[in-house]
């Protein structure tokens, strides 16, 4: 059966409180999983106080600040710090998120709570082992595929079937869709999960693309494609507005169109 | 899956272990069926309700007499065969989602096609008995 409860050795065991920091006058609360892969303990949640004077008004200024004044072992990724690397997805406040994007001030009811993203092995820290993720985006050959000859100068396309990518191509593959998704924590293996379902139907959906059916026959299966069930957790975590669910029912459609 | 878990030692690459072994090629049969199956039940859950109102607190000769109308027997006839199999379908996307050893999930699955069968085909004995008045 599926585990419904975290194993011993993740359970989360108490936690450091570091001071609040000397001079402060405004202080915003913040705790952070911690695991250390080296240490052998379990999981804990630190307690930091931010110094809001000092530091900018996202959820990933305060973690930089903590990183830079207060514990330097902090570890979690970031890059572009304006929502468009997907680095630094996270779960704040229970809902995945891009740190980055997510004002501090916008997490109400005192501490800003961190913990990386759900069901995922972790690192260290605030930073998941996507593997199995990439490798379910690269599994659905996220490429265009042609047997025509190339043309001299380029694939052309309609402004019409162009717009048929709009809400697709953003995607920036920051793993809180399915991480996010109850069906994927439980058949992660197997069902592909939203994030890359909606690349594959970006590609289904391009009109340049010559292999809409190979693509479709790779993905029905009743794990794969049909572990979706509409939940939309999915649609309520993407950082960019897009709608996973909504790509996958347009899957599913396409699926039946070829059969009736 | 936690955080310090040991992940089973495994030395196929992650994509080997995604694509594993293949679509299997099915699945749109049954979401369309249970699809079909859904709207049926729809369609037909208010005049089916009636009937059972009917009977409700009658005796045997009232049910039978009733049932021997054609399109009473019909309509639940056709609710019994919608509600099995949409029963059939929904519990074994269920088994799939929560059972993930393999022959718990092989008996299971086998185990409801028996029972939504089984219901499915006494009910309707049930429901020609009454209406043929044997």
């Amino acid at each position: 059966m599926v585990e419904f409860a975290l194993p011993k050795n993740s359970k989360i065991s108490g936690g450091k409180t570091w001071p609040k920091p000397a001079g402060a006058t405004e202080t915003r609360e913040f705790r952070v999983y911690r695991w250390n892969p080296d240490d052998g303990k379990n999981p804990s949640v630190d307690t930091y106080y931010v110094d809001t004077n000092d530091c900018g008004p996202m959820v990933l200024d305060g973690l930089i600040w903590i990183k830079n004044h207060i514990d330097p072992s902090l570890t979690f990724r970031r890059s572009c710090r304006e929502g468009v690397c997907g680095s630094c997805a996270m779960n704040i406040d229970g809902q995945n998120t891009l740190a980055c994007t997510r004002s501090m001030h916008d997490v109400k009811d005192g501490a800003v709570k961190i913990n990386p993203l759900p069901h995922q092995p972790v690192v260290k820290d605030l930073v998941p082992d996507l593997t199995n993720f990439y490798a379910q985006y690269a599994s659905v050959e996220p490429w265009l595929k042609t047997t025509s000859p190339t043309p001299q100068k380029e694939w052309r396309q309609t402004h019409e079937d162009r717009e048929k990518l709009d809400g697709l191509y953003e995607c920036i593959l920051c793993a809180c869709c399915s991480t996010s998704c109850p069906s994927y924590w439980w058949n992660s293996e197997r069902y592909l999960g939203p994030a890359a379902l909606l690349q594959a139907n970006r590609w289904v959906s391009d009109s340049r693309d010559e292999a809409t059916g190979e693509r479709l026959d790779d993905l029905e299966d009743p794990f794969r494609l049909y572990r979706c069930h509409t939940i939309m957790n999915c649609a309520k975590a993407c950082p960019k507005g897009l709608n996973p669910a909504e790509a996958i029912a347009e899957l599913k459609l396409k699926m039946v169109e070829r059969q009736i | 899956m936690s955080a310090s878990e040991t992940p089973k030692r495994s030395l196929r690459t992650p994509l080997g272990r995604v694509r594993n072994l293949g679509a299997a090629h099915s699945g749109t049969s049954d979401f369309w069926r249970q699809r079909i199956t859904g709207v049926a039940m729809t369609l037909l859950m208010i005049p089916a309700l009636v009937i059972i109102v009917m009977l409700l607190g009658r005796n045997q000769v009232y049910a039978a007499q009733t049932l021997s109308s054609i399109p009473v027997a019909v309509i639940l006839l056709l609710f019994i065969f919608a509600s099995a199999w949409h029963m059939k379908i929904g519990m074994q996307v269920v088994i799939e989602d929560y059972v993930h050893n393999e022959k718990l999930k092989l008996v299971s699955i086998m185990l409801n096609n028996f029972f939504s069968v089984a219901v499915a085909l006494a009910s309707t004995y049930a429901i020609l008995k009454l209406s043929s008045g044997v």
